[in-house]
């Protein structure tokens, strides 16, 4: 197996808050390898963003920090560092020449008051050293390389002038600019039409294969995991509950939230006896669960609990060589 | 057949004036009968809220009658509207935005109630049957909504809709902005309550998936216009309009066997300000020739009252599928 370019392990994020701490991330081990899509899925309050943030040294400090774990991150010149250690400084540096990011919304990454050639030539005189010239061929390039249509003339657009979905396609020009071998994709498509989604999930693809970067992809959309997914991993309550190859994952979940998040899909609604389709729902909510240290957090909600599981904590424990689970009872499952 | 609930024909919506004018809603007909759920889909500007904000009369229509139990309701002044107020009623998407967070919950039941003079001395019982009826305690009649999550808000919203006793209710994306786990379980509710209650309900969604779980019948909407109708399982299993196909391939399916990446529609959604002539979907259709930008196809009849608005014939879009 090829070596990981990203690899999260035992991450704990803590926030200051007037109440006090809390730490809406606790568990979370994850592995990026270069050409490889890996999501992270879970629900709101799951965690999965503040996880991102904290890979991107984007937390808000000072309220945020990360209290325990390593982010180890294989750089260009093969060195590793520790994301979660590394000055802000460094980690601005990587951000810009070989970790990048897009959101849901792109107004809040594209500024207002430049046309779209400006931003993507601001960012690759600073990261490239290109002069003013070049940089606006790069931004060009950049635009037609995301499939926008007329490329010279949309560069003299400015965001307000643009639909949703060439927004969108303009944050990932602007984040493909520096050649990026890490791309970190939270909700990306969430606010845009089906037809349009199925556009930019097929050019975040097309630029993968193409390039080789290896994408964290942080969706709540299981279907979404299905398309673009290598490997999964599913966060409840801050923690990874369960890892997986998305094929194995989807057909055999290990961990009873996976498996009743995935009937929980409106698809896999089954007649019931009243001959109308019900769907296999989750009872309760997320509430406070991140805030449940020893104990396993989904059991009030877990079809399945025993005695044990509100006394110990499981730990993600391995199954075979490219699963995991944190469930003390995943073999019969 | 019963008489339908409602029965929306010719139904169009424009707002603004030339030049600036846009075309939500241009020409569609449909029907609901009592106890009967029809799903409206499409994406952003196929004007599905625009239809049913103008089924309730929340906006009033450019052209087209709304007829409601009957009787034609689509020019009827505001004060001879409470009938219609008290017989159809409205769940929004948004549960954080359509409670009035300074009211307890039994100061949002007891407004509905008591605009329609209901459940007189015995407004709280009422109140507690229709927490009830949602699977709430009795006891949440004293909380405020910011105590809630957001899948027992939406049930608040549902319960207040309910509290009327109306015949059809309106629901605007109502699982849109909840976690897939809680959109199940309020999924669940409004399956058991158009059974218990009869209740006809006209469902918003651009979720493929909710709609074939909940709906009878689908109309499927493009800028303003129904391009296809039909009861549901025979359109998403016999999609005959190019557009439907697309949203249905377009849709991720949450199975890993399938095919990855479907066949994509080209381009962005049209402004609604300037749509396509003819067919308003021929920019985007992989099918389109040039007499679909002379005229506005008609509905052509697929049997079962399926419909569809295309004027190429089944044959090649089978071929093209």
């Amino acid at each position: 197996m090829t070596e990981p370019l990203l690899s999260i392990e035992d991450l704990e994020v803590r926030f200051r808050t007037e109440d006090g701490e809390v730490a809406p991330v606790t568990g979370v081990d994850v592995s990026v390898a270069p050409g490889e899509t890996v999501a992270l899925v879970g629900e709101s309050g799951s965690g999965k963003s503040v996880s991102s943030l904290a890979v991107m040294g984007l937390l808000p400090r000072p309220a945020g920090r990360v209290a325990k774990g390593r982010i180890l991150y294989r750089t260009k010149a093969g060195e590793t560092i520790d994301l979660a250690q590394a000055s802000p400084d460094r980690v601005r540096r990587l951000r810009g020449a070989e970790i990048a990011m897009i959101f849901q919304e792109p107004m809040t990454s594209l500024n207002p008051v430049l046309t779209a050639g400006e931003q993507i030539a601001e960012s690759v005189r600073l990261h490239l050293r290109l002069d003013r010239r070049g940089a606006l061929r790069r931004a060009q390039e950049m635009l037609e390389l995301v499939e926008i249509p007329a490329a010279a003339k949309r560069l003299h657009d400015y965001p307000h002038q643009m639909s949703g979905g060439m927004r969108q396609r303009v944050m990932i020009a602007l984040a493909m600019a520096c050649n990026p071998r890490l791309l970190i994709a939270d909700e990306p498509t969430t606010a845009l039409d089906v037809t349009i989604q199925a556009q930019i999930l097929a050019l975040i693809d097309r630029l993968r294969r193409e390039t080789g970067m290896g994408v964290l992809f942080i969706t709540h959309n299981l279907g979404v995991v299905a398309e673009v997914a290598d490997r999964v991993a599913v966060m409840y309550a801050g923690r990874i509950v369960e890892t997986g190859p998305v094929g194995d994952l989807f057909r055999h979940p290990r961990h009873p939230y996976t498996a009743g998040l995935l009937d929980s899909l409106p698809a896999r609604a089954t007649r019931g006896p009243d001959g109308r389709r019900h769907v296999r729902s989750i009872p309760g909510s997320l509430g406070r669960a991140a805030a449940i240290r020893d104990a396993c957090a989904f059991a009030p909600r877990c079809d399945r609990v025993r005695e044990e599981c509100r006394r110990t904590a499981p730990p993600l424990e391995a199954i075979g060589v490219d699963r995991a689970a944190r469930c003390l009872f995943w073999r019969e499952m | 057949m019963s008489n339908p609930i409602l029965a929306v024909d010719g139904l169009t919506k424009r707002f603004g004036r030339p030049p600036a004018q846009v075309r939500a809603v241009e020409d569609v007909s449909f029907t609901v009968a009592p106890g009967e759920v029809v799903g409206l889909v499409g994406e952003s500007g196929s004007g599905k809220s625009t239809i049913g904000r103008l089924a309730l009369r929340l906006v009033d229509p450019t052209a087209g009658t709304i007829l409601f139990d009957g009787q034609d309701v689509s020019t009827l002044p505001e004060r001879r509207l409470t009938p219609l107020r008290r017989r159809a009623q409205m769940i929004f998407q948004d549960p954080y935005a359509s409670l009035n967070p300074r009211l307890r919950v039994s100061g949002i039941l007891g407004e509905a109630l008591a605009a329609h003079g209901l459940a007189r001395g015995r407004r709280r019982e009422r109140m507690a049957e229709l927490l009830d009826l949602v699977g709430l305690p009795p006891e949440h009649l004293d909380r405020f909504p910011h105590e809630f999550s957001g899948g027992q808000r939406q049930r608040i919203g549902i319960a207040r809709a309910l509290a009327v006793e109306p015949g059809l209710i309106v629901a605007d994306e109502p699982v849109s902005a909840l976690d897939v786990s809680v959109q199940a379980q309020v999924l669940n509710l409004l399956q058991d309550l158009r059974a218990r209650l009869n209740l006809a309900m006209l469902f918003i969604s651009h979720d493929l998936d909710v709609v074939e779980l909940l709906c009878d019948r689908v109309v499927v909407l493009y800028l303003g216009r129904v391009m296809e109708i039909g009861p549901t399982a025979e359109v998403a299993a016999r999609p005959r309009h190019p557009y439907t196909r697309a949203l249905l391939a377009a849709s991720p399916k949450a199975d890993p066997d399938g095919a990855r990446i479907a066949r994509l529609l080209k381009g962005d959604i049209p402004s609604p300000i300037a749509p396509p002539s003819g067919c308003v979907f021929r920019t985007r259709c992989p099918l389109a020739v040039e007499a679909c930008a002379r005229d506005v196809p008609p509905m052509h009849e697929a049997g079962d009252g399926h419909r569809f608005a295309c004027l190429r014939d089944a044959s090649e879009m089978r071929e093209a599928a």
